[in-house]
């Protein structure tokens, strides 16, 4: 038996002292110290860019660090690298399924290049498809797996060979929230069986859940310890603001000039808001939030401290608010069905991605589309931009039919990518006069758009920087940039926020926010729950089919119950794609 | 209209231009390849060896060795003693071509009698064998010739038109110019709109009041200007460097490179739609490279092929464009002498554009 099994059971099994690593120069790590326990999760917590990765690497022995001391069941990762092998599970963001192989075939893979043979194998591949669920799939190609059932396949691979520490690296990445409670399970029964986990995320809801968390930002620790712990230290200081009257994106904006707030953010029909100091409240006539507008103490998250970690949030004013002219409508359209769906359906050979989905949406309004991965979202918010021909029905911006003026309609689109489709190895400047070229942009004019962008987003420093360079939240910042330099008065945004830090966050949706009181419409799609909140209204997409639509409030009193009376975005959610699920199994 | 495609066609010059290691990687390896190719595609044989079994040993014996020596193709001769060494030279590879020459070459040369010597040739080599064998053949018969007493009752005389040296440098040069700048242009419009679909930006031109014809001419035109500009190099190269003469004009060139741009432009956009990201994008163009090459009559004439061969050989690009660069370089050709070659090029040119257009609307819409 490897001598190494045995020599350490004390209730650490990794130990980071003043860990610091740089790359060609730019440090990625800074003087990082933690423990890292046995038996329960712990969240690696903190945006892309945060130095998340790079920590897991280097205990996984992949990189050694430039300076400090990481000791993995009392071993350095690098110069016991043979010894921990079997010991350490690590799964990277992108596990390395083939995905042209099935899932038996990958676990087969996984288990000879871990050394698992004979009985011991048998055994393994039982119990782990058990545990994951695929028993039913073995035969299917890695590559046809949704995006949960790759990750459950992704930890079965990892799970070869019974390691006793697990590094996870955003094991939930493109994951639904129903794919992701179970995957949560699965690990915390591990954790619960002694295993050491490292659980690495950008999203704060899910850390809530950790027995402990590293809090990190740009390369630093900001807090390591109990996230409950950290949520109790902001007792008194959140707050919710009920019964609106009026717009209450403008009561955000003003909640968030009070030197009392330092943070805000909508939730439904009411606004959030964070204190400076518990106990010191913004001045409730200021923000002319109507007659009934009351302030009620609220259970303080994770991301309210980690927002107060970061020294608070952006403010709520928009630098774009005061450049972007009104939005306004051509002659003749309804300013009640600027973006429309008429029994929209798509079809690919026999299966039906979209299946009559219908919706209007107002001048002025965001709607926000919802749902599973490979729900029919993304197809039915292709076609709706037009990269996507329709099979039947029709998809209309502006009143103009996608499919036969697509060019017409689609100047009047602005457009914003998930992966933030930039040209990365053009620079800052050169991507700017690109797309205001492309959209018709020239001379003075387009000179003009491109300053005001550059001064809006403060790009400045970064101009002639390669965009591929720039950190995640700047990258956000030109693709906006980008996408409203033709001032379009149409906004379609696929998963606008993925993995950028909770105060880049909000500074884009209080962006999004200004544009909408210029009467811009804004379409979007997401997978944060929080997001969602923003969106006046939210179509849930299940099986090809809008299975709910309404406000945010509105779709949470569809499924309040005696165990659920105040049922958040993600319960909503669960509960009415579960119901679904029944209803159609009925009948 | 015209403002777009420029800003389409300096976004794609600016990320071809933009970083030192694309700039490089554009340059290097044309003039690479402008270094080895002329020395290493060599045609000629020199530099062999040839092996001589003399049992004779007589006076006119030593002075054909000596002459066969003195030919470029052989600085290196090898004395054999025994027949058997003859077929060991051969087997190893020690030698390219053996000669034999009978006991009694001088006595019956001296007596005005004939004489049969035996070559050896090694057939594995058979290309290069062939031409050594005419180069012995050549010195022997005019040995042969020269020791005869009679008058021959015909002669051959030769004159090599176009290229009165037979400098081979003269055929590889020209036929460069085509084949470098091949690569250059199908790396330019296969892999980049296959990156373009693997970054995500693809989207992003397709939600922007761009139709498909732009996209297209924006990729395609910076495409050509590349093949322009490298095969500019090399053609430049070739008359300064390697005094090829160049004997037609620089406006038909310029021209025809255009048109075999375009024809390329079009064979790469098509790679470009049937394939999904780089990877295939890559192996695509050299699944059309290899072949576009070997039937281009560069490597074999085109006229020695199977009919079916030569019928995709019709419609290579490649092998109309080095029947120009070749006439324009050599033959002084004008437009009327290049045109039953560019109206192909415009033909192919036509089709695959047109074909990829169909295929990026499908794929787009």
């Amino acid at each position: 038996m490897n001598p190494s099994m045995t020599a350490s059971t004390d209730a650490i099994a990794i130990r980071l002292q003043a860990v610091s690593h740089t790359f060609a120069g730019r440090p990625a790590l800074c003087e990082l110290s933690a423990d890292i326990r046995r038996g329960v999760i712990t969240g690696l917590v903190g945006p892309d860019g945060a130095g998340k990765t790079t920590l897991l690497r280097l205990m996984a022995g992949l990189l050694k660090a430039s300076a400090g001391s990481i000791r993995v069941e009392g071993l350095d990762p690098v110069m016991a690298g043979d010894a921990l092998r079997l010991q350490l599970g690590y799964m990277p963001q992108k596990f390395g399924l083939y995905e042209d192989l099935s899932v038996l075939e990958n676990l087969t893979l996984y288990a000879d290049l871990r050394g698992v043979t004979g009985a011991a194998r048998e055994e393994s591949f039982q119990r782990l498809l058990a545990f994951t669920d695929l028993a039913r799939f073995t035969e299917r190609l890695a590559g046809k797996l949704s995006g949960g059932m790759k990750q459950k396949l992704g930890l079965a691979c990892t799970l070869l060979g019974s390691p006793r520490i697990l590094l996870l690296d955003e094991p939930c990445v493109g994951v639904d929230p129903i794919s992701r409670r179970e995957l949560w399970r699965m690990v915390s029964s591990l954790a619960d069986g002694g295993m050491a986990v490292l659980w690495s995320t950008s999203y704060l809801d899910e850390a809530e859940l950790c027995g402990e968390v590293l809090l990190m930002h740009e390369g630093r620790l900001q807090y390591s310890g109990s996230p409950q712990a950290l949520m109790d230290s902001m007792q008194g200081r959140s707050l919710l603001l009920q019964d609106i009257a009026g717009n209450r994106r403008q009561v955000l904006q003003r909640a968030l000039r009070s030197p009392a707030v330092i943070d805000g953010a909508l939730q439904g029909h009411a606004v959030r808001l964070v204190l400076r100091e518990a106990g010191v409240l913004p001045d409730l006539a200021s923000l002319q939030a109507g007659p009934d507008a009351r302030l009620q103490q609220v259970k303080p998250r994770l991301e309210d401290a980690f927002i107060d970690l970061l020294g608070g949030g952006p403010g709520g004013d928009s630098p774009l608010t005061e450049h972007m002219p009104p939005a306004r409508l051509p002659e003749g359209v309804d300013a009640d069905a600027v973006i429309v769906a008429e029994q929209l359906t798509r079809r690919f050979g026999d299966f039906v991605a979209t299946d009559h989905v219908d919706f209007r949406i107002r001048r002025g309004e965001i709607f926000g589309l919802l749902g599973p991965n490979g729900a029919g979202k993304s197809t039915t918010f292709k076609m709706m931009c037009g990269l996507l021909p329709v099979s039947s029905g029709a998809a209309r911006v502006m009143g103009l039919d996608l499919q036969q003026s697509a060019s017409q309609a689609r100047q009047q689109i602005g457009y914003m990518a998930q992966k933030f489709a930039l040209y990365g190895n053009l620079s800052v400047a050169q991507n700017l006069e690109f797309f205001s070229g492309i959209y018709g942009l020239s001379g003075a004019r387009q000179r003009a758009a491109v300053a005001d962008m550059v001064r809006v987003f403060a790009l400045h420093p970064f101009l002639s920087m390669n965009a591929g360079e720039l950190p995640l939240g700047f990258k956000q910042r030109l693709a906006l940039a980008c996408a409203l330099m033709h001032q379009p008065p149409l906004l379609f945004l696929d998963e606008p926020t993925s993995g950028v830090d909770p105060v880049s966050r909000r500074e884009f949706w209080s962006h999004i926010n200004g544009l909408v009181d210029k009467g811009v419409t804004v379409m979007v799609t997401t997978h944060f729950m929080d997001e969602a909140e923003y969106c006046d209204r939210i179509g849930l997409v299940y099986r090809g089919r809008m299975i709910a639509a309404g406000t945010p409030d509105a779709l949470k009193a569809m499924v309040v119950s005696a165990e659920l009376p105040d049922p958040s975005m993600e319960d909503a959610f669960i509960a009415l794609v579960e119901r679904d699920d029944r209803q159609r199994e009925a009948t | 209209m015209w403002q777009r495609l420029f800003t389409l066609i300096r976004k794609e010059m600016q990320a071809l231009l933009r970083s030192p290691q694309s700039r490089r990687l554009l340059i290097a390896p044309v003039l690479l390849q402008l270094l080895l190719f002329p020395f290493a595609a060599t045609l000629e044989v020199k530099n062999s060896t040839l092996a001589v079994f003399n049992q004779d040993g007589g006076a006119a014996s030593i002075e054909l060795v000596q002459r066969l020596a003195a030919t470029q193709a052989f600085p290196h001769v090898l004395m054999l003693h025994s027949q058997q060494a003859m077929q060991q030279v051969i087997d190893r590879q020690q030698a390219l071509l053996a000669i034999s020459l009978p006991q009694d070459l001088s006595r019956k040369l001296a007596a005005g009698q004939s004489v049969a010597a035996q070559a050896i040739i090694d057939g594995r080599r058979s290309n290069s064998a062939q031409i050594a064998y005419g180069y012995a053949l050549q010195v022997i018969q005019q040995f042969a010739a020269e020791h005869s007493h009679q008058a021959p009752a015909a002669r051959l005389v030769v004159q090599n038109l176009y290229n009165p040296n037979l400098e081979y440098r003269w055929f590889v040069l020209p036929s460069l110019v085509a084949i470098i700048t091949t690569i250059g242009c199908l790396m330019v419009t296969a892999l980049s709109l296959a990156r373009e679909r693997e970054e995500g930006t693809f989207e992003q031109l397709l939600v922007s009041p761009l139709t498909p014809g732009y996209i297209m001419a924006g990729k395609a035109l910076p495409g050509m200007l590349v093949a322009l500009v490298q095969g500019c190099i090399i053609a430049a190269a070739a008359v300064w460097v390697y005094q090829v003469p160049f004997s037609g004009t620089l406006g038909l060139l310029i021209l025809s490179m255009l048109c075999y741009g375009l024809s390329l432009v079009g064979f790469g956009l098509l790679i470009s739609a049937l394939s999904s990201n780089q990877q295939q994008a890559f192996l695509g163009s050299f699944a059309f490279m290899s072949p576009a090459v070997i039937l281009s009559g560069y490597m074999a004439p085109v006229e020695n092929m199977p009919l079916p061969l030569r019928m995709v050989s019709a419609v290579d690009p490649l092998s109309h464009f080095i029947i120009i660069v070749k006439g324009i370089f050599l033959k002084g050709y004008g437009l009327a002498e290049a045109w039953p070659q560019l109206w192909p090029l415009l033909a192919i040119a036509a089709s695959t554009l047109a074909l990829a257009y169909l295929m990026f609307l499908r794929r787009s819409h």
